[in-house]
Formats: C-alpha cells, structure tokens, sequence
C-alpha cells in the first residue's frame, strides 16, 4: 500500500475513532448529583485556574496590537481615531476567542488527556466500566460542560483586558490621544462580533476537550504513552482550533 | 456460579483464550493460576466485560452475559466486585468517598446510609479513621484493602480479584488472603482469584483451575493438585517459590 493512502486510512481511522467516541460520551448523565459535583469541580478547575494566565496574555496582546496598528497607520491617509476600532475587531472577532482557546488547549486540554490517561493505564476506567458506569460519560460529560461555560466565559473576559491593554499602551506610547483612541473603541460597535466571537468559543471548547478527551481515553500502556497522549491532545486541538476559526470565519463573516 | 463455555479471544492474528470452559462455584474461593502471559488477566477481563470473546458463552447464576443489552449487562456488572491488582482507586477522591461512590452511584441512600455502610466496609477491611486520607497518601496494602471495601459496598454476588498479593510483603499477603476468604464465605460470594501465588492457593482455594497457553488444562481442588498427572501443572508448582 502506498505510503500517503496508509497515512490517509490511519486519519480517516483516528477520525472515526473519535466519532464513537463522541457517540459514547456525550448523553444524559447517569446520575445526575454525581454528575453536578465532578461539573462544579471541572468549572472551577477550568475557570479560576486560568484567570491568571488568561489575564496576562489579554492585556499583552491588546497591548502590542494597538502599538503594531497603530506603528502601520502613522503617515497613512486614515484617521488615527480609527485605530481604536481596528485593534477593538481585531481584539474580538481574533485574538481573545483564538488566543484564548490555544491557551486552554495548551492548558487545559493537556490536563485532561493525562488524566484520563493516567485513570486508563492505572485501571480507574476499568473499575468504573465493572460497576456499570458508563465510564466515557462519566469522565468527559462533567468537563465538556464545564467547558461550555468555563471558556465563553473567559473569551468575554479577555475581550475587555485586550481593549484594556490596548488603552494602557497607547496612553504610555502616546500614538494617539487616549480620547480619540477610546472614540474609536466606541464607533460603529456591532454586537454580532460577539456572537460570532462567541461561536467560535463553544466551538473551540468542543473540540479541545473531546479531541483531549479522545486521547486519553484510548492510552495504553504506560506514564511514556501518558505523555505521548497529552502531547498529541494539545497538538491536534490545536490544529482543530485553526481549522475551525477559518471555516466559521467564512460562514458567519463572508454569509 | 460462574459457568464460562468454549470461550475464544484473539487479538488481531494472536488467539489468547482457546475453547475454555470452566465453573466458579458459589460461596467458594476459586483461584485462576498459570505462568505470565498464560491468558488468566485476558480470561478475567472477559469474564467481567472488559473484553468481549469471538464465541463462547458466560453465565452468572444462569444469566447469559454476552448476548445482553448494555442496560441489561449494568445490572449485572453492579453484582461485581473486582478488586484490581494495583487497587484502582479513584486518585480525585478520598477513602471513604472511593468506597462510597458505587453507593451514590447506584443506590438513593441518604448521607447518613451511605456513611453508615462506608464506614462497615472500611471496619470489616480493618482500615479505621482513614477516611479522609487520599490513595497517594495510604500503603499498597492499605490501597488493597480499600479496593476491597469498595468492591464490597454494593453487596456484590461475584468477587473478582486480580493477583491481590502482588507487590506486599508477606504479612500483608497474608492478611489480604484472609479477608478475601472470611468475605467469600460471609457473604456467600461466588469468587475468582487470578494468583502466581501458591501459598495462598494451598491456604485458602476451595477450587484450582490451571491455565496454560491460552487453555484450561487442569480443574479441581487443592487436594487434588499433588496427584495430578497433568506435567505441566506440576512444573508450574515445582518452579514456584512454595
């Protein structure tokens, strides 16, 4: 068999692998009190852990944004005030949903496949499986939905530090005037950029923690594939992440 | 009782289990033994549905649990205590919550039940005040016996253990042997033990059954085991460390 057409049935074998997968994990919860306690657990793992680091990358971000618009637009026929808008769009439509759902790929989706991973090697799922626990249910409902909330919630949150940092360095900087900067923040705000921003986190939530999920699920062997797991979790979220921000982006803004 | 008929499990080109049959009797101790790799851990993962055979049939009590629905196979998988070779305790939750979660799992007891019947188990395994600790904070004996205390919470008909004295010293083997069999006869458990160790097969096994490359060669009681003519067996015995 040719080498790329193995590769292919090997894409199309681990894509189906995560279709069943999907079929098996997500549903009604089994008991829901259960389900409540592992979902308020997830949440707050999810959320408050990574307001730190959430934080930090917002405020930069829209910080150098507006420093890099703003180093394109000096000399050019448009207006200065209009960078306010420009970084604001930039800040919403990209940077806070993308940014922000690579960060909790890279933290939290890591998170996830090494300890679905671990419970897998070290029997936990085994023992979940003999009680008559759905155990895939069990593991990947609780932080699915917890991540539905957790990661929206936190793209809102980096949307406001990104246009805060942007507002910090162009007062430091001095580009332009903080009034005709925060003009252009306010002017022509349209709030389907949130929506669609919005969009794309559910979808970007969806697919980090089912693809980590997926991944740990399906360790075998040791703490070496543990890690192996972990890696490939973050590194197609990743790549799914990228992916999705360009079809969504072509739907919802080009319809 | 456990009556498994011409069970076969292959993995991809490699068969592992071959034509076999075997009986577990109730309220009696019954050890699986044979050498690394002989297809006893593959033989309890079928038998509890971790893993499904090509053919074969197992019943429990008579219920086939193969050609089951899922629903259908909870019920049954919620008369199944296993205790796992390293424990596979939850790592997230607490002693006691480890042995209560098939209780929150499946029952609608009340706190104060659930506490109750926690705090049974975890007496009756002789682990007391504990219950607050984490599996990273208890020994490999204590984790054994915490496996124990959850595997009994539900009242289980069936106990599977798998190798429960590998990794403890000789003491703890011991007591870990003990509790197996009081538990087995206290409550009239059907159970399935996968052990190499043959000190507690003579101490403790009201029933043998050897498995050697993937089939059942050799069936009956400790007793029995010195008269044998089955040469393979009597390696396996001379080579152990009895």
């Amino acid at each position: 068999m040719p080498l790329n057409l193995f590769h292919r049935m090997k894409y199309l074998n681990t894509f189906g692998e995560y279709l069943l997968f999907l079929k098996i994990s997500i549903g009604k919860p089994e008991k829901f009190k259960i389900f409540r306690e592992l979902f308020v657990r997830d949440l707050y793992q999810m959320g408050n852990d990574s307001f730190g680091i959430v934080s930090i990358i917002s405020i930069f971000i829209g910080a150098v944004a507006a420093i890099q618009i703003g180093y394109q637009l000096v000399g050019s026929l448009v207006p200065m005030y209009v960078l306010g808008r420009i970084v604001r769009d930039s800040n919403i439509l990209e940077f806070s949903p993308t940014i922000t759902a690579l960060v909790m790929a890279g933290k939290i989706g890591g998170n996830i496949a090494s300890e679905i991973g671990t419970m897998k090697v070290s029997e936990q799922i085994d023992a979940l499986e003999i009680m008559g626990v759905n155990s895939a249910k069990h593991v990947v409902l609780p932080k699915l939905a917890a991540s539905l909330i957790a990661i929206p919630a936190l793209v809102i949150y980096a949307m406001f530090l990104s246009n805060l940092g942007g507002i910090i360095s162009v007062n430091l900087s001095g580009i332009v005037s903080i009034n005709g900067y925060i003009n252009g923040l306010l002017m022509d705000f349209d709030g389907f950029s949130v929506t669609y921003a919005l969009t794309k986190a559910f979808t970007f939530s969806f697919l980090i923690i089912t693809i980590s999920a997926t991944h740990g699920y399906k360790t075998e062997g040791g703490a070496l594939e543990v890690g192996w797991a972990s890696t490939r979790a973050v590194v197609q979220s990743c790549i799914a992440i990228i992916f999705f921000d360009f079809i969504l982006t072509q739907m919802m803004l080009y319809k | 009782m456990i009556e498994l008929k011409k069970i076969n499990k292959s993995f991809e080109s490699k068969q592992v289990l071959f034509d076999v049959s075997a009986q577990f009797e109730k309220g009696a101790c019954s050890f699986v033994i044979g050498s690394s790799g002989g297809g006893k851990s593959v033989l309890m993962k079928t038998m509890v549905g971790l893993l499904t055979p090509e053919s074969g049939s197992i019943n429990f009590d008579g219920r086939d649990f193969l050609n089951i629905n899922y629903e259908e196979k909870k019920i049954i998988r919620q008369e199944i205590g296993m205790l796992f070779q390293g424990g596979a305790l939850f790592d997230s939750l607490s002693v006691e919550d480890n042995v209560a979660f098939p209780l929150r799992m499946f029952t609608d007891w009340s706190k104060e039940q659930v506490l109750e019947r926690v705090n049974f188990c975890l007496k009756r395994v002789n682990l007391e005040h504990v219950n607050q600790l984490f599996p990273s904070n208890i020994s490999g004996g204590m984790k054994k016996r915490v496996g124990i205390a959850r595997a009994i919470a539900l009242k289980p008909k069936y106990l599977f253990c798998d190798e429960p004295n590998s990794g403890l010293d000789p003491i703890t083997s011991r007591l870990i042997d003990e509790l197996i069999a009081e538990i087995t006869k206290e409550f009239n458990i059907t159970t399935v033990i996968n052990s190499h160790d043959m000190k507690s097969v003579f101490d403790m096994s009201d029933q043998v059954t050897f498995v050697y490359k993937g089939k059942v060669w050799w069936q009956g009681t400790k007793e029995d085991i010195r008269d044998s003519n089955c040469k393979e067996l009597i390696d396996f015995i001379k080579a152990s460390e009895f």
